[in-house]
């Protein structure tokens, strides 16, 4: 199953999408705050939204997974 | 009755006042404006902005050496040497070395972008500054304020209120500076290379970091060792894991303090003999000059290196080798991923941008120990 992956380290800004959301190729679906700047989370897979795994504030690492797409 | 009001008139700073003061009023009304509103780098921009208004203020005497309140600052801060070797154990404290760990090639980039100090201490001495101004001047291409403030007033202290307010106000320009730059000496598929991953770093190789460069670098130029000291110290207590609270008082209250001593301090050295001089215009000019030519050759140092490299880097993260840590790394990052979105160059840019602070303070040391 397809998934979003944090590129880099950070906290979780805003999450654009909410479970059972239709995403396409190159949506923005996350935004993480590192060194206090936004940084948009595109979508690699188009489908559907099943399992978003944080939640805004969270802190997060590189290669954490972020949301489930099915 | 006349008499008295008279009296109070000529005690007043009205009758003392030159046009002098009333454009560096102007001055300092902007800058506070510029803290307020527009929020660049509000925490130093703001306190110096109020140094250079009360000291403007004429028969105050704040700046009175032996007497006035922000001269006792300014002496036992700067003048002593003590606030910028401070603010390096916070910056110590905060910085995450593990990109530079991670990949020590970055040292180069960092080393690099120095290069712009270099041009610009010639072309300071060319436009007649003497080499210890010019020495001075160039030290803002380092784009570090407190390297730059220390630099300042062991060489030029007459210099300090420009050298420091202009290499703060280059940081907070980064955003402005540096794309025009990056995009020139890159092409788009250039800024497009997506980095190979960092290899992770270990808890021991982070604790050993501070301890083996401390060392290496007070033995190699020996001059660095108050900031490098400081900064390694400070980044030990963070990595070790076990003085917390130390980690926490340097980088926050610390800090804090030392940073309202500092921009008042700063902002007072700025009285209107002192910086309303033809000398201040060249000194903005010749910094931005640094600046500009520090970011080049950190860009072409990272070209360079691709020459040589079988995975590519992004030689956008070259620019990120003078100092203004995070914001040029911020930069990078935002210019990658305007070339490609999927790029991700915030960490792969902060491994240069930690090694510009060490070569920064290098470069410091060694125009100290050859003009000081």
């Amino acid at each position: 199953m397809p998934e979003l992956i944090a590129p880099i380290a950070g906290n979780v800004w805003k999450i654009l999408v909410a479970v059972g959301d239709k995403v396409e190729l190159d949506d923005e679906l996350v935004i993480l705050e590192a060194l206090k700047m936004e940084t948009p989370i595109y979508c690699d897979d188009a489908g559907t939204v099943t399992e978003i795994k944080v939640k805004e504030g969270d802190a997060v690492n590189e290669e954490d997974v972020l949301i489930v797409i099915g | 009755m006349l008499d008295i009001l008279r009296e109070l008139i000529f005690t007043s700073g009205f009758v003392s006042l030159t046009g002098g003061n009333i454009v560096m009023w102007i001055i300092s009304f902007v800058l506070l404006y510029l803290a307020i509103k527009k929020q660049y780098e509000p925490l130093l921009l703001l306190p110096i902005a109020f140094g250079i208004l009360v000291v403007n203020l004429p028969l105050t005497f704040l700046m009175n050496p032996e007497h006035g309140l922000i001269w006792f600052f300014y002496h036992y801060g700067i003048e002593l040497d003590i606030i910028p070797p401070l603010i390096f154990l916070g910056l110590g404290a905060m910085i995450d070395f593990g990109p530079l760990i991670a990949n020590p090639k970055m040292l180069l980039l960092g080393a690099g972008a120095q290069a712009g100090l270099y041009v610009t201490f010639f072309a300071a001495v060319l436009f007649g500054f003497d080499l210890q101004e010019a020495g001075s001047i160039a030290i803002i291409g380092g784009a570090d304020g407190p390297t730059t403030i220390y630099l300042t007033s062991k060489l030029a202290p007459h210099l300090l209120g420009a050298t420091a307010v202009s290499a703060y106000a280059y940081m907070a320009l980064v955003p402005i500076i540096q794309p025009p730059i990056m995009k020139l000496l890159t092409t788009n598929a250039e800024r497009k290379i997506v980095m190979t991953k960092l290899r992770p770093v270990s808890k021991l190789q982070k604790i050993c970091f501070p301890i083996i460069t401390a060392m290496t670098i007070m033995l190699i130029v020996p001059p660095a060792a108050p900031l490098i000291s400081m900064l390694m110290l400070g980044n030990l207590f963070k990595e070790s894991g076990v003085v917390e609270r130390l980690t926490n008082a340097a980088s926050n209250e610390l800090m804090n303090v030392v940073t309202i001593f500092l921009g008042l301090s700063i902002g007072a050295t700025m009285t209107a003999a002192t910086f309303l001089s033809p000398k201040v215009l060249f000194i903005f000019f010749l910094g931005l000059f640094a600046f500009a030519v520090s970011t080049a050759a950190g860009l072409i140092m990272a070209k360079a290196m691709n020459l040589f490299l079988k995975d590519k880097i992004n030689p956008l993260i070259g620019a990120a080798g003078v100092s203004a840590v995070p914001m040029a790394a911020r930069c990078v990052h935002k210019v990658g991923s305007e070339a490609n979105r999927r790029n991700y160059l915030l960490m792969f840019a902060m491994g240069p941008n930690v090694a510009g602070v060490i070569g920064t303070v290098v470069a410091a040391a060694i125009l100290l120990k050859n003009l000081g």
